[in-house]
């Protein structure tokens, strides 16, 4: 049996926190999971901080807000230290470290650091450090197939920005290899 | 099986207007419907509808109430503190008997209030959404995709019957994108209006919308023909889910997002032996009473759970005439109860283990 | 036998309930006759007001709404965007049009909104018994303003025309009265150009007919007639505030 998830991804508005997080449902739905993606809303501005839960399960999700996730991506230190301690026991963090310069101080969670945003930089590939840490978590928790995964960024990046596809691919590999 | 795709609640209760054969839609921006009307506006001119940003939510609900005695489909939407204003409209739409859709994605109050979901309007939508004796038909989907097939289905009955419909959703169910399935309405067959105000065209006697009755005797049957009219739906038009009821003896009652959450909380009572079932309310007018009333036969306890300080609760004590106790548990402001929460009060009320 | 005068078509054979002397009538009338002689009763929608002409949907024999306090613009707006093709005209009030459906009445003019508006400028609420309008002059007694209007406390009235004609949107914007043969005559021409203007998909088009309110003013007809010409005329000046051939269209 397959496992659930459930996901926060917190960061500053305009990482492309919510991107990442629809990605991630896309790739769940369209391994025919019942998804939910729930975004923070409100007087936020570009900086201001941004977060989203996504549940990805084989039952129809009940509330989609998540107060304890099994899963944690960090892209800034107001949000790393806000979620951290909800995380539950076990579950998998992966943080930003070029953004986030502190460590875990739990022993009981599975935390993988990567300097998304500088590798980001480093490649070219300017704005997708989110995506990046994506391919991270999919290769440390395979939250849905890799096909899924490449299909659903197809879905995610508009036709407007077609252009961006194969930097959000390549992203998602950079992240799968660190 | 057409293909699913990850559309938000906001969005996808567009889109269903418009596979509904809606062209009309007048609004004003308030958070946190707005995405609605984003949708529309980027819609609407390419399929030769309307779009309208008014100048206020009182013009946008009486753009509405035109457009509708028309005879067309026509919408808004808003959150709480505008639906106050549409209040206005929409009396006047109970009163002339003009059918029209509207969507309240629900926040906090009073006042102002916030901007976090909320099920603070429902005494608003279910007994006074404007002034004078009337209902208005209420819609309280709980999932993205219901949203959807809801919007469908109030302008179904509004039509069939002749009176506003609402569909009460709140920020969360707006904001929140799930796999949806939207029908196609290529094929939708929009039923004839006599009674619109579309210009007599020289062939009929002139129509009128009008909801002013000076004589106190044909005001009162007036209203009463529209009461007779309320009983035929409060037979005919319950809608409820029910969830592991049978053989409940605790039974949560709730709509929408606290439906969501509590059916997680009825997971978990099941898992350590307590009896605990759902009724989830989908008309909140009319009222499942039927449902509750024949769970009441059996249950030992209800407990409704809203994003309220308690509102629906008298409602399910009226269905089943107090025959059983019913506690409630809610959060309000924006906040969203936890599954946990309520089970502690599913615990509190004793199921048997 | 010659007909020498008959009903307009486009009013229906209900007796009007307009106090006596009150120039309600005869702006009905020519509302009426012209819909009869652009030919498109079939295809008109009026929006009645709340105000004394509340009832008016008894009176014209085109499909007739009748609109909540000062939203008629709204609700015209509605019926037109559903049938841009129809004829769509408001008749409303002062408390109705500049009170509190100003912030309609200024939206409908300045999005172009291709309907007719007959505004009837009596300087008081009539059906309610008298009461302080916003273009009740300045020193007018009313039964909210038993001292005379105080601009001081009441400010001062709404001039509609002059204020609408500011807005791109608005293609005609005149005020007439119907005191005299003369002045019906301006004011028949104005209400058809009005109703022309739409069918010419020209935009917004109001009319304001200055009328009286013998009732409510304390005085005879006759001498209500000369209050008007005495008073209001020189508050407020008849002529054509803005007559746009392009005005600003709108689909």
């Amino acid at each position: 049996m397959s496992k659930n998830y459930n996901m926060i991804l917190a960061g500053f508005g305009g990482q492309g926190i919510l991107f990442a997080g629809k990605v991630i449902a896309y790739g769940g739905l369209l391994d025919e999971k019942e998804i939910s993606w729930l975004p923070s809303y409100g007087p936020e501005m570009r900086g201001g901080t941004a977060n989203c839960n996504v549940c990805i399960s084989d039952k129809a999700i009940g509330s989609p807000l998540v107060t304890s996730p099994d899963t944690f991506i960090a892209m800034n230190l107001p949000s790393f230290d806000k979620f951290i301690n909800s995380v539950q026991p076990g579950g998998t963090v992966v943080v930003d470290s070029f953004l986030v310069d502190k460590k875990v101080e739990r022993d009981d969670l599975n935390v993988f650091y990567v300097p998304a945003t500088k590798l980001a930089e480093e490649q070219g590939l300017k704005g997708l450090a989110n995506i990046i840490l994506v391919g991270k978590l999919f290769k440390e928790t395979g939250f849905c197939s890799e096909e899924s995964l490449y299909k659903a960024i197809e879905k995610c990046v508009p036709a407007r920005k077609a252009n961006m596809l194969e930097a959000n691919k390549k992203a998602i590999k950079l992240g799968m290899e660190q | 099986m057409a293909e699913r795709f990850l559309m938000k609640g906001n969005e996808a209760l567009a889109e269903a207007a418009i596979q509904a054969g809606c062209r009309h839609f007048f609004g004003y921006p308030i958070t946190p419907q707005t995405e609605l009307a984003a949708y529309m506006s980027k819609k609407m001119p390419k399929i030769g509808g309307t779009y309208l940003q008014a100048e206020s939510e009182l013009a946008a609900a009486n753009m509405v109430l035109g457009c509708a005695s028309a005879g067309c489909r026509a919408m808004t939407s808003s959150s709480s503190p505008g639906i106050s204003l549409k209040t206005e409209a929409i009396s006047y739409m109970a009163g002339s008997d003009v059918p029209a859709l509207i969507i309240n994605v629900q926040r906090g109050g009073p006042g102002l209030g916030g901007i976090q979901p909320s099920q603070a309007d429902y005494w608003q939508a279910t007994k006074a959404t404007g002034h004078g004796d009337f209902q208005i038909l209420v819609f309280a989907p709980a999932t993205v995709q219901e949203m959807v097939n809801l919007v469908g289905k109030a302008f179904d009955l509004g039509d069939k019957y002749r009176m506003p419909a609402m569909i009460l959703a709140d920020g969360m169910l707006g904001q929140m994108m799930e796999p949806v399935e939207i029908p196609d309405g290529s094929d939708v067959q929009l039923p004839e209006k006599p009674w619109a105000t579309n210009g007599h065209q020289n062939k009929r006697e002139h129509n009128i919308i009008n909801s002013l009755y000076l004589t106190p005797q044909a005001l009162e049957k007036l209203v009463k023909d529209r009461f007779e009219r309320y009983e035929i739906i409060k037979k005919n038009e319950q809608m409820a889910e029910e969830y592991l009821t049978d053989d409940a003896d605790i039974i949560v009652v709730a709509y929408g997002a606290s439906a969501r959450v509590s059916h997680s909380a009825v997971d978990s009572a099941r898992e350590q032996g307590i009896k605990a079932g759902l009724i989830r309310p989908i008309t909140l007018w009319p009222f499942p009473t039927d449902v509750l009333n024949k769970a009441a036969s059996h249950a030992k306890a209800f407990l409704s759970v809203e994003m309220s300080m308690g509102q629906m609760v008298d409602d399910v004590k009226l269905a089943i005439n107090c025959s059983k106790p019913v506690s409630f548990y809610g959060r309000t402001g924006g906040m969203i109860p936890t599954p946990d929460e309520i089970l502690a009060e599913i615990i509190k009320l004793g199921g048997e283990r | 036998m010659a007909v020498v005068f008959e009903k307009p078509h486009a009013l229906t054979d209900a007796p009007f309930h307009y106090c006596p002397g009150c120039t309600h009538g005869i702006i009905h009338r020519l509302v009426a006759e012209v819909i009869d002689e652009l030919g498109v009763e079939g295809k008109t929608v009026g929006v009645s007001p709340v105000g004394c002409a509340v009832m008016n949907y008894d009176y014209f024999n085109c499909d007739m709404v009748e609109a909540p306090h000062g939203r008629a613009p709204a609700v015209a707006t509605g019926l037109k965007r559903a049938k841009p093709d129809n004829v769509i005209f408001t008749y409303q009030g002062d408390g109705d049009l500049a009170a509190i459906g100003t912030a309609e009445t200024v939206h409908a003019a300045t999005r172009g909104e291709n309907i007719t508006v007959i505004f009837v400028n009596n300087t008081i609420y009539g059906m309610t018994g008298g009461q302080m309008a916003p273009t009740s002059l300045p020193g007018q007694v009313t039964q909210t303003t038993p001292y005379g209007r105080d601009v001081n406390t009441a400010g001062f009235p709404v001039r509609v025309c002059e204020m609408l004609s500011t807005l791109d949107g608005v293609a005609l914007a005149q005020r007439v009265a119907v005191d005299c043969v003369k002045n019906v005559n301006t004011a028949k021409k104005a209400i058809k150009k009005a109703f022309q203007n739409q069918i010419d998909k020209k935009g917004f088009s109001i009319v304001e007919v200055l009328s009286t309110c013998p009732t409510n003013w304390g005085l005879s007809p006759v001498e209500a007639l000369d209050w008007l010409r005495e008073n209001m005329i020189p508050y407020y000046p008849l002529g054509v505030y803005k007559d746009e051939e392009k005005g600003a269209r709108i689909k």
